[in-house]
């Protein structure tokens, strides 16, 4: 169809200024990361009259960032791994059967997404708090077994809600060939529904571990010096004597890498994940 | 394409006559019923963990809100006092002054919302209808787009908040290069908190519109528009008559998503300006959290995020009556 002028001012426009507004933080989180510290505390400049490789060396002694980084992979893998198991669980179960329950399980699940989460804080931090007491050791309070858990259910309603739309992609009847074969209902999950569902496997997988990895709010009650992770971590940097900058922007950078790579290249599965709930 | 938005999928009778049931298949006997356990054992996991993390927490909370949980009880709550409504008079005697901060925190919390709904949809809307039609370069935008929804939350705003500073930072700087202040203003502290704390919520929203109503966008049938072609309607025309229409119940979903994530967001400031934002940037998530770990007082925290959760259910109960009802007369 022929587009009037007035469209291609539009788009003109609209790529423009969206464009300036992702890049220019984006250039400024480069730039700001290879300048020495001088350069940074000083007025700003676009682009760097110095160059070094410096802050990037700088990240891992001013604050102990190894330690912060071992902390989340731990805690996002494990509960990424639970949470993926669970979800294929829940998941085949919403899609496969209709049961009494089906729709208040799915009606509450995708709810809870919703509440606030300081909602879940405070009773959390309390409930924590008193089992350890119980227990006598410390289990659950700052710990980063407290930590999965509870990131573990953050990911869940959208992950079941996710696989629960690619396993209803599958044709049902892989799976009827599977029972005439005598597979069982687990047998025919893992051996056939499964690695037809890969990608959405996989794109589930990548959302709870970013899910995860960005969280912000538990992570900075329900963790001690020992087990914090990068989201509070990070902003460690900033409560020191000077505010070293560019180790923020490079330590920005580095936990920022992975996640958006990840992220833009499995961009296709996980776009047709998270939308598909909405648009169907 | 059978529903009309994300609620549907719950609703089970559709499910049933679009399915079928495999345990029906193949009728054994003894089969049948361990076929009938199969899907509350396949759910069970994910109960127990919502049981465990979200339903029984709330219960908790609710039972906190009317007990006097200060510091001294948090490691022995047994003993707590039982102090009835008195946290929920403290939180809506909007003439004192712990009443009134509450109250102001709503009210921004409202300002704040709805600006970064509806800058966020505008921006979303203007991204997707651009980059439904090809064009050369348009894969290229379109996964530049999604860089800020991919970044880690807290990295994307720590960035936005060293552009913020005064002395160093690149806002100021191109304030005063273009000459419209000295570049000496605070973006962090006084009211122009609120300004910066609006425009980094955008940044980090608007890509999860657009991609929203991309998705939306692709699922409206092409020969729609090949009809209103041939009868000669130009490209805003259709856009405004078609496309938007169409677009509905996409919106639907996405605008209360969009209107709970923020109106609870807790990341925004707590990264921008720490535990105690400036007054005009105390939102109610962080306005909460403030009075519950810097004062230690959970009884009044809970009574608050209470009333939090009533005001978020009937407005979303409301929306959901108004419009679902309107778009299924439509």
């Amino acid at each position: 169809m022929r587009e009037p002028l007035s469209f291609k001012v539009f788009r003109v426009v609209v790529l423009a200024v969206l464009s300036i507004f992702i890049l220019v933080p984006m250039w400024v989180l480069f730039t700001s990361s290879v300048k020495p510290l001088g350069d940074v505390q000083g007025k700003f400049e676009w682009w760097p009259s110095h160059v070094t490789l410096q802050p990037f060396k700088d990240i891992w002694s001013t604050v102990p960032l190894g330690k912060y980084f071992l902390n989340s992979l731990i805690v996002c893998s494990i509960s990424m791994v639970l949470s993926v198991i669970v979800a294929i669980f829940a998941g085949y179960a919403v899609s496969r059967w209709t049961f009494r329950g089906r729709s208040v399980f799915t009606t509450t699940i995708l709810s809870t997404q919703m509440f606030p989460g300081i909602l879940f804080l405070l009773p959390l931090f309390l409930i924590f708090v008193n089992i350890d007491k119980v227990l006598g050791f410390t289990l659950l309070y700052q710990t980063r077994v407290g930590l999965i858990i509870t990131y573990l259910t953050f990911s869940l309603p959208f992950a079941i809600w996710m696989l629960a739309g690619y396993f209803d992609g599958i044709p049902r009847e892989l799976d009827e060939a599977a029972r005439v074969d005598g597979a069982s209902t687990l047998g025919t999950l893992f051996r056939v529904v499964l690695p037809a569902a890969r990608p959405g496997v996989i794109a589930v997988a990548v959302y709870s571990f970013m899910t995860s990895w960005g969280e912000v709010l538990f992570a900075s009650q329900m963790t001690s010096p020992d087990t914090q992770t990068l989201s509070i971590g990070l902003q460690s940097y900033s409560t020191q004597i000077n505010v070293y900058w560019n180790q923020v922007m490079a330590a920005s950078l580095v936990v920022s890498v992975p996640i958006v790579i990840a992220f833009l290249l499995l961009q296709r599965y996980l776009v047709a994940g998270l939308t598909a709930g909405a648009v169907k | 394409m059978t529903s009309n938005s994300t609620l549907d999928r719950t609703d089970g009778r559709r499910g049933a006559a679009r399915r079928g049931l495999p345990g029906h298949a193949k009728p054994g006997r003894a089969r049948g019923t361990s076929h009938r356990l199969a899907p509350y054992l396949l759910i069970a996991p994910a109960i127990i963990l919502e049981l465990l993390i979200h339903i029984v927490p709330m219960v908790v909370g609710v039972w906190m809100s009317f007990v006097g949980l200060t510091q001294a009880y948090i490691a022995n709550w047994s003993t707590a006092p039982w102090e009835g409504l008195s946290s929920y008079k403290l939180a809506l005697d909007f003439s004192s002054p712990i009443g009134n901060s509450f109250l102001h925190s709503f009210e921004v919390t409202c300002l704040y919302t709805i600006l970064v709904v509806g800058i966020s949809w505008t921006l979303g809307m203007s991204a997707a209808l651009v980059l439904h039609r090809n064009f050369r370069g348009r894969g290229l935008f379109r996964t530049l787009f999604l860089v800020p929804y991919a970044m880690p939350i807290y990295a994307g705003i720590m960035t936005w908040s060293f552009m913020l500073q005064r002395d160093n930072g690149l806002v100021n700087h191109v304030l005063k290069s273009l000459g419209l202040t000295n570049g000496d203003s605070f973006w962090l502290i006084g009211s122009n908190a609120f300004w910066s704390m609006v425009v980094v919520a955008v940044w980090r929203s608007w890509p999860f519109a657009f991609l929203m109503l991309l998705a939306g966008l692709q699922n409206i049938p092409d020969d729609v528009y090949d009809a209103a072609s041939v009868d000669g309607a130009g490209i805003w025309k259709q856009i405004r008559h078609i496309t938007l229409p169409a677009l509905r119940p996409v919106n639907l979903v996405m605008v209360l998503m969009l209107f709970l994530w923020t109106f609870n967001d807790f990341n925004t400031p707590f990264v921008l300006f720490g535990a105690q934002p400036p007054k005009s940037a105390d939102i109610i998530s962080i306005h909460i959290y403030g009075a519950s770990f810097v004062n230690w007082d959970f009884g009044f925290g809970s009574a608050m995020s209470v009333l939090l959760l009533v005001f978020l259910l009937v407005v979303t109960g409301i929306y959901l009556l108004v419009f679902n009802r309107r778009s299924r007369r439509a």
